[in-house]
């Protein structure tokens, strides 16, 4: 990996490797660069209204430096926000990892049988959209209409309100795991069939049980696989939006600024404050980027170790 | 091509207005039609406006289903800040100082002042917004009254509350004879019905004063009836899960929730809802806080404005007046869209009961009566940041199992913070 392609000294400079990059390039600028660069010069004004702001003329644009940022960094209720999203992930991430690698793991079994369906099986809840799965959750959460209360209202048990304060991380979560584990343990089964198979043949002759084969070769190996799938989840948690977003208006433990992104539309499209949002826009783009390659940079010295 | 069609329709429509102005009509343009965009969600509102096409081949309307209510809003908004807004939009009442501080609204007061003797003057005070400006013509109201399950209450020998210390002993008594019942809930999902309650007990959000906005979300009237939501919570009485959630739904249709507080379109949402139930609701007047001086509050109730950057506004307004005074419009309006005009004289027009209420013939008469007790009500320029707060707030206190009454205090800080940092002169 350490090679370099060295100079090739003296070529003059030609017009075609340029007019090929050109396409990829003003694409980026177009959809990307220019978006950004946008919201940026937004987060830097906001609106100001003169007296009673009724009739023509009465609102202006006016530039505020950083004063939306700061704003946004002493906003307790983003913080808070960002906390539950912290308190989610935490639930959300070593679960989805920990039953994705199992999955992956028992799949990669010679002696499992129906593997095909089950893949599939295991698989399919990641195709559903996001609020259609939040919708048929809620569903099933909601004390009234749950099939689950009913049961144990039927056996005269206590029943069980997932949409408590405490519950609805779990409730979100749970969601998220039904959805996000068919995906990850495909990533992760995907790089497991690509072990060589001399290697368990070979431990297997020295006398490893397929626990050991599993804990002492495939996962170590599977560490890249892991790393990735972890980075992804990462970013995912700190994205939520559409699972608290659909399931607000069924519960009272759902605050329409939940989660930081949903602040962002709180502060968009409900308060009509589109520069104050892309200030909160900028942050949350900044703390994503710090923590996924703060991760990478943790993880990549132990997984990529023997690349090196 | 689109812009062509925008300056042709321009144009006809200014030569439609001049032709107007002298007297002249009944001359077909021959450039075309002057074709008008109208975004609204009453239901099947394209068949009443088909009426009106019918009849005014020069100008033409045609309906676009955007979204609902708040959603609207925020469409509108967005629209008019990338300078391509329908000329008419269905506006509710409570968002009509938001946009027109956010100047999405023309004042058409030049063609549409001569409309206010057709309104109640609490309805039209709220589209004048209190001012010389005429910023939308009143549609429809929500007065609020309270609808029951007749069979139920006869069942559990329960009698209609006529004030709001018989609704607790009401809903006490329910719950002693039918621990799984409730006679309503308190929904911190819908502001607007709060707001609705808040009208009746006399409080007042916002108030001109001057050159300044007074904001008074924490009133005394308001805490009273935050005080008494919460007893009624915290003693078990009624239900504190939000209204309009799958739960609910089944609970009105399985005879859960035997009771609703709501408004006047409550059997279109009946309905839907809770079809079964039909012909076995009956409508009584809300229950009073002095039953000597009977009063309601709105809950809902649109208008329809035309918007500033219109170019049609004059062919926009005549179309506004003739959609909301006109008596076959309005009867399209009552019978086809289900809703409850805002117009006076169809408010009395009407005979029939709603199909939902076969058993109350004289749904409609009461009604008129119980509209007639309406309090006003101004608001102010960020209802929607003031409806979040009531959202989170109201919410977090209910699953915290804590009192309302605090939940006002951050209602009224947030709506204050947000129109301070706005730059409104925000008043003691």
């Amino acid at each position: 990996m350490t090679t370099r392609v060295s100079g090739r000294g003296g070529a003059a400079p030609k017009v075609a490797p340029y007019a090929f990059v050109a396409p990829a390039v003003v694409l980026f600028l177009l959809v990307f660069a220019l978006p950004i660069a946008y919201t940026v010069y937004l987060s830097l004004f906001r609106t100001e209204v003169k007296g009673l702001g009724l009739g023509k003329g009465g609102r202006s644009e006016v530039f505020v430096g950083l004063d939306n940022y700061w704003r946004a960094l002493t906003d307790s209720e983003l913080g808070a926000g960002a906390l539950r999203v912290f308190g989610y992930g935490a639930i959300l991430v070593p679960t989805m990892l920990g039953l994705a690698l199992v999955f992956a793991l028992l799949l990669d079994e010679d002696r499992v049988r129906a593997r095909g369906f089950s893949r599939i099986a295991i698989f399919l809840p990641y195709a559903i959209p996001g609020v259609i799965a939040s919708l048929l959750w809620g569903f099933l959460y909601l004390p009234g209409t749950s099939p689950f209360n009913q049961l144990l209202r039927e056996l005269s048990l206590p029943e069980v309100d997932v949409l408590s304060p405490t519950g609805i991380y779990f409730a979100l979560a749970n969601i998220a795991v039904w959805g996000g584990v068919g995906y990850n343990m495909v990533v992760l089964y995907t790089a497991l069939r690509a072990i060589p198979r001399d290697l368990y043949e070979a431990a297997r002759i020295d006398g490893c049980t397929p626990l050991q084969v599993a804990l002492r070769i495939k996962i170590p190996l599977l560490a890249p696989a892991l790393v990735l799938t972890s980075l992804f989840s990462v970013i995912a948690t700190l994205q939520v939006f559409a699972e608290p977003t659909t399931l607000a208006p069924l519960t009272n433990s759902l605050s329409l600024t939940w989660t930081p992104l949903m602040k962002v539309y709180q502060d968009a499209f409900g308060r009509g404050d589109l520069y104050s949002a892309a200030a909160t826009s900028v942050l949350i783009a900044l703390v994503m980027f710090v923590i996924s390659f703060g991760l990478l940079r943790l993880t990549r010295s132990r997984a990529f170790g023997g690349e090196r | 091509m689109r812009l062509d069609i925008a300056k042709k329709a321009a144009a006809v429509g200014l030569g439609l207005a001049l032709l107007a102005g002298c007297g002249g009509g009944g001359e077909q343009a021959a450039d075309g039609p002057v074709e008008l965009s109208f975004w609204a969600w009453a239901p099947e509102i394209d068949k009443v406006v088909d009426k009106w096409n019918a009849d005014h081949p020069d100008v033409k309307v045609v309906v676009s289903k955007q979204a609902q209510g708040d959603d609207l809003v925020t469409k509108l908004m967005t629209s008019a800040k990338g300078g391509n807004p329908p000329d008419l939009a269905q506006v509710e009442f409570q968002a009509l100082p938001t946009l027109v501080s956010n100047d999405v609204l023309a004042d058409v007061s030049e063609w549409a002042g001569s409309a206010k003797d057709k309104f109640a003057p609490g309805i039209w005070d709220q589209v004048t917004l209190g001012g010389a400006g005429v910023y939308a013509v009143p549609q429809d109201s929500g007065p609020m009254m309270f609808y029951y399950r007749t069979d139920l209450f006869q069942q559990y020998g329960l009698t209609v509350p006529t004030t709001w210390d018989e609704y607790a002993q009401t809903a006490r008594d329910l719950r002693a004879k039918a621990p799984d019942k409730f006679l309503g809930t308190f929904s911190a999902n819908d502001p607007g019905w709060f707001a609705g309650l808040v009208q009746q007990a006399g409080g007042s959000w916002w108030s001109v004063d001057g050159d300044a906005w007074k904001v008074s979300v924490d009133d005394a009237a308001t805490k009273k009836v935050a005080g008494y939501w919460s007893g009624l919570i915290a003693e078990g009485a009624i239900d504190k899960a939000p209204m309009y959630t799958p739960e609910w739904n089944k609970a009105l249709n399985d005879g859960t929730q035997i009771g609703w507080l709501s408004a006047v379109w409550a059997p279109g949402v009946l309905k839907g809802n809770a079809e079964g139930t039909a012909g076995k609701w009956a409508m009584a007047p809300m229950p009073q806080w002095d039953p000597a001086k009977p009063r309601t509050g709105n809950w809902g109730g649109s208008t329809t404005a035309v918007t500033a950057a219109s170019k049609k506004q004059k062919a926009a307004t005549e179309f506004a007046i003739w959609l909301n005074t006109d008596p076959a419009a309005v009867e399209a309006l009552v019978t086809v869209s289900g809703i409850y005009p805002a117009a006076t004289s169809a408010q009395e027009a009407q005979a029939k009961p709603p199909a939902f209420f076969p058993n109350q013939p004289d749904f409609y008469t009461q009604a008129a009566k119980i509209a007639g007790t309406s309090s006003g009500f101004t608001w102010g320029p960020n209802v929607n940041v003031t409806y979040t707060a009531y959202k989170n707030a109201m919410g977090e206190a209910i699953s915290a199992g804590a009192d309302l009454v605090p939940a006002l205090t951050k209602m009224q800080a947030a709506t204050v913070d947000d129109m301070k940092a706005n730059g409104f002169t925000v008043g003691g």
